[in-house]
């Protein structure tokens, strides 16, 4: 057999041939990186959509924690009254579950270098930020679910909002941009750890401390010294803080500026430390 | 002609092991390169290299003129690449699987999508172009794997062993695949671990192990050099075994070895060896159960060159 003659003998003809310059979409790069981003954070929706059993710690979850600490540690918390004690868990609640919903994202990611997908996009030529960027902007949509399952089961046992609509939206945006923020933290130890189950364990380590060590459960003023003093420079302590003031009443700015400040940090920190692992990791 | 692909004394190591040791390669545009070499000879990590995936240690290495390092992104504008695990996603349709790597290259959606619909009519996965990759075969998964590499028109195509795991009718099949890329003026690096594959497809090929090249040649000059196709011959009747022995001797003019299974083999050159056997042993009245011409295993390759065995037959032995 000859490679001429196995030529001619194709059965497939010629390969088709489009597509032609004209079909390109003239962006400048900056866009162009946004559009890939968004075919890649389609992608993510595409399979979250798939696998709806993947929802589960942003539907499920705050759902069966907010029963758990209203209904076993409610009462002896608030000295009896359950129903006060949900007026002051929910916010906290939010936080904690928004800042456990980034964790997936982590453990995606890490399967995703682990089973080869990203060899395809990695020799495409796309910003290197696009995969983890899209990644990041899909996980919008698992926030806003967090939201609405914690408000919405909260009102159906009880919680008030004292304040007003746009107060609550507002309490809302921040908790998905806080959270749109904070996961980078999980984007990061995904690129750097071997298996995706060792992402979830580290993150829980991160996250449970910040979640316990602030003001979403109990009042810092009951807590020791020392502790209350991470607990003043806790971001969760703040959003929570922040989305308190703004569901049911009390100080705002103070807590605002401070999440903010955080939020520019943990930007400025975890994303060129992701970038940078994810160019590392062969 | 230029050289499409080229590569200087490329190196990389992985902790202790050394998986390039200086590797040059050379691919004229418009032609095929077969990279033979058993599991963990450096093959994979060549391509990694090659298509941008993976920095080497030191050397150089150039795609169309650009250099991997430094050109990058100029380098992935012109190359497609399908590994050895097809890296398509699985929760995502063929279609959409198609189309979002279409939209990474720019390509309006409408035309992502009319790319996707030709591509996936072209690799005869139009009927399962709405069906979750999940749900594909291996050999299913691997054109889609292909076609996603073929989406932007590469000039230059790595194919990272692409027929391993497949039986033998869909390794045909992707052969032909192959043919067509070069019919239409692509470029492509194949790696095998079949020296009948790179002979069937490559115009040139090179043989590393142990991350070095052990040889470089034509099929042609490969062939002479280990040794050239092996001519098998098994007689119904065992007691015939002397005739066809003798048969074989002469067409061959080679001492056969007779093994002790009633199995006669003996190397033989040329491609009219076979057909000159069936009609002597038409002559003679031998029927036979199995009569096959085949080229050396990897592992004889091996031997012929370097009079050591593959690691991997070392490891079994």
């Amino acid at each position: 057999m000859t490679n001429a003659v196995a030529l001619d003998a194709s059965p497939r003809g010629a390969l088709p041939s489009s597509p032609r310059s004209t079909d390109a979409v003239p962006l400048s790069a900056r866009w162009r990186t946004l559009r890939h981003a968004l075919a890649l954070a389609k992608r993510s929706l595409i399979k979250t959509a798939r696998t709806p059993e993947a929802l589960i710690d942003v539907t499920l979850q705050p759902v069966i924690f907010l029963l758990l600490f209203t209904y076993v540690f409610g009462g002896a918390i608030s000295g009896g009254s359950q129903h006060s004690y949900l007026q002051y868990l929910l916010p906290g609640m939010l936080g904690q579950t928004i800042a456990l919903a980034g964790v997936a994202l982590g453990q995606n990611l890490n399967a995703d270098i682990e089973k080869g997908v990203f060899d395809r996009f990695r020799s495409l030529p796309i910003a290197r930020s696009a995969p983890l960027v899209g990644a990041v902007l899909a996980d919008f949509m698992r926030y806003l679910i967090v939201c609405v399952m914690t408000l919405g089961f909260g009102y159906l046992i009880g919680f008030r909002i004292q304040t007003n609509v746009i107060a609550m939206l507002a309490a809302i945006a921040l908790s998905i941009a806080f959270a749109l923020c904070f996961c980078w933290i999980s984007v990061f130890v995904g690129m750097i750890a071997r298996t995706s189950g060792s992402v979830q364990g580290i993150m829980f380590l991160l996250v449970l401390p910040l979640s316990f060590g602030s003001s979403a459960f109990v009042k810092a003023s009951t807590l020791p010294g020392w502790l209350q003093a991470f607990v003043k420079v806790n971001p969760l302590t703040h959003l929570v803080g922040a989305v308190r003031g703004l569901l049911v009443g009390g100080p705002v700015t103070d807590h605002l500026l401070w999440t903010f400040a955080w939020m520019a940090g943990l930007l400025v920190v975890f994303v060129p430390l992701a970038l940078r692992a994810y160019r590392k990791r062969a | 002609m230029t050289d499409a692909i080229e590569a200087t004394a490329l190196t990389k190591r992985f902790g202790t092991t050394q998986a390039l040791a200086g590797v040059d390669l050379a691919v004229r545009e418009g032609t095929v390169l077969g990279v033979l070499g058993p599991n963990g000879a450096g093959k994979t990590t060549a391509v990694r290299i090659l298509a941008t995936l993976l920095k080497a240690d030191s050397g150089t290495a150039r795609i169309g003129g650009f250099d991997v390092a430094h050109d990058a992104e100029k380098v992935r504008q012109m190359i497609g690449l399908t590994g050895q695990y097809a890296s398509v996603d699985e929760d995502l349709t063929g279609t959409q699987n198609l189309v979002l790597i279409g939209q990474l290259l720019d390509l309006r959606t409408s035309a992502a999508k009319r790319r996707a619909a030709e591509l996936l009519e072209w690799f005869d996965l139009s009927a399962a172009a709405d069906r979750r990759a999940k749900t594909y075969s291996g050999g299913m998964r691997r054109r889609l794997d292909l076609a996603a590499s073929l989406v932007g028109r590469p000039a230059v195509i790595f194919l990272d062993e692409p027929t391993t795991g497949l039986d033998p009718a869909k390794r045909e099949d992707m052969w032909d695949v192959v043919r067509s890329l070069v019919a239409d003026g692509s470029t492509v690096l194949l790696t095998t671990q079949y020296l009948d594959e790179a002979d069937a497809l490559a115009d040139e090929i090179t043989v590393i192990d142990h991350g070095r090249v052990i040889a470089h040649d034509t099929p042609e000059g490969l062939k002479r050099v280990v040794g050239g196709q092996t001519l098998t011959v098994r007689p119904s009747d065992i007691a015939r075994l002397d005739e066809v022995t003798a048969i074989v001797a002469q067409v061959a003019g080679s001492v056969p070895e007779a093994t002790a299974r009633g199995v006669v083999s003996a190397a033989v050159k040329g491609d009219a060896a076979m057909t000159e056997t069936v009609v002597r042993l038409a002559a003679a009245g031998i029927a036979v159960t199995e009569l096959s011409l085949h080229l050396p295993s990897l592992d004889e390759v091996f031997f012929s060159l370097t009079g050591t065995r593959t690691a991997e037959t070392e490891e079994v032995a």
